[in-house]
């Protein structure tokens, strides 16, 4: 895992004519993980967003060292395509190898699936081909979007773990969740608290 | 950064080639030979007035296949998060419009140019006409491709903005209906230049319009 962290100092974000949160500041080193909790509209999403640089932060700024990946509530994926395909495009645009994709759809549970089109496939089966085209990014920084939206408990557990490995190879993860989700450093940042 | 480029290629033409989203090539090329083919019952039969008005006919059926498959250009892949993928890779979305300008020209572009022999038939055109509607379509297309994907990535995400970028398209694309289609008035071949000129500069401006209008719908 190549060297990564991730710093935001004094954080603003503004959407429309509303601030939705101020004077946030954060330090994640390499293992460390750090969740992001709060009611809905009160900005996780944006955050995220702003820390991949998608969206301008209406104040402060945020640097990052090594690749960054995002798994949202859009998984990115051609719907029409069987999800073995889908995942083909981006195994090809990141560089790894057959074998490297074997192991993931298996570690995701996904082998059985990939001959299904993924206009077919339930939220939660989405959610888990988001997380394999993720993996197959090998980003050092992981920014998780509800990542436990759709998916049942064996996949919560699969997803703790994945995260608790990626961390202890060295990888920074900022998971926007407001589920409970056991993250293996406990550092937790409740957004409501910087409501303006 | 090129094998990328390639294979974004390889799935723009797998999108828009061969149906993957509604259609692909199959039904803007209809809808060309459909109107070739309707115009003489509404004009008559009248031959030299056909041959005279035909390729003018051949463009503005041409104009309007490019425009069918607009909204399947861009918006697809912005709401569901291509863009953003690509952007945290560090690809340019100049890089992302450029090569998708070269998959929609080759997927209407060249099959245009061969319907438009038998559509040439239908209107009675003969093979001076012929040669300079097809020199005209070779040069004016890509012009053609690169308007139609600024106007989508422009529209992307609009309510209505297929209907909003197909009257954004015509009055871009008269430039080249006028030195395209204007060649066959004079029956020369001394707008063809002119046509590709407009061509190259649409094709030089394009990416760098699509690419900023793409960052704006991210919001």
């Amino acid at each position: 895992m190549q060297v990564c962290s991730l710093t935001a100092s004094d954080l603003a974000c503004r959407r429309g004519e509303r601030v939705l949160f101020r004077g946030l500041s954060f330090a994640l080193a390499p293992g460390d993980a750090l969740q992001v909790t709060g009611s809905n509209g009160v900005g996780k999403s944006s955050l995220l967003r702003i820390v991949a640089g998608l969206l301008r932060p209406f104040h402060g700024s945020v640097t990052s060292e090594g690749a960054v990946g995002l798994v949202d509530e859009r998984p990115a994926l051609d719907p029409q395509l069987p999800l073995g395909k889908a995942l083909a495009f981006w195994a090809g645009f990141d560089g790894i190898g057959f074998v490297a994709r074997e192991s993931i759809s298996d570690a995701l549970g996904l082998s059985g699936l990939l001959d299904v089109p993924v206009r077919y496939l339930s939220t939660g089966q989405k959610k888990r081909a988001a997380l394999a085209r993720l993996l197959g990014q090998q980003a050092s920084v992981w920014l998780l979007d509800e990542p436990l939206n759709g998916l049942d408990t064996a996949a919560n557990k699969t997803v703790e773990t994945l995260i608790a490995e990626h961390c202890a190879a060295g990888g920074i993860a900022l998971v926007a969740s407001h589920q409970a989700i056991a993250l293996p450093s406990p550092q937790r940042i409740d957004l409501a608290e910087f409501a303006p | 950064m090129i094998a990328r480029l390639a294979l974004l290629l390889k799935r723009d033409l797998g999108l828009l080639l061969f149906g993957g989203r509604r259609g692909g090539t199959l039904l803007p090329l209809l809808f060309f030979l459909a109107v070739a083919m309707l115009f003489p019952f509404a004009i008559g039969p009248d031959a030299p007035l056909l041959a005279r008005t035909g390729g003018g006919v051949i463009w503005v059926a041409a104009l309007l296949a490019a425009i069918l498959p607009l909204d399947r250009l861009v918006e697809p892949d912005l709401e569901l998060g291509f863009f953003d993928q690509w952007a945290l890779r560090g690809i340019a979305e100049e890089w992302l419009l450029l090569v998708r300008i070269i998959a929609h020209w080759l997927s209407f572009g060249p099959p245009l140019m061969l319907a438009a022999l038998p559509a040439a038939g239908l209107l009675g055109i003969d093979g001076n006409q012929l040669r300079i509607v097809e020199l005209g379509l070779l040069a004016g297309t890509p012009g053609l491709a690169a308007i139609g994907v600024t106007v989508a990535a422009l529209t992307a995400g609009l309510r209505g903005g297929a209907a909003l970028g197909g009257m954004l398209v015509v009055p871009l694309a008269i430039p080249l209906l006028v030195f395209g289609a204007g060649s066959l008035a004079t029956g020369g071949t001394s707008g063809l230049p002119l046509t590709g000129a407009v061509s190259l500069i649409l094709l030089a401006i394009a990416p760098f319009a699509a690419g900023a209008a793409v960052r704006g719908a991210r919001g």
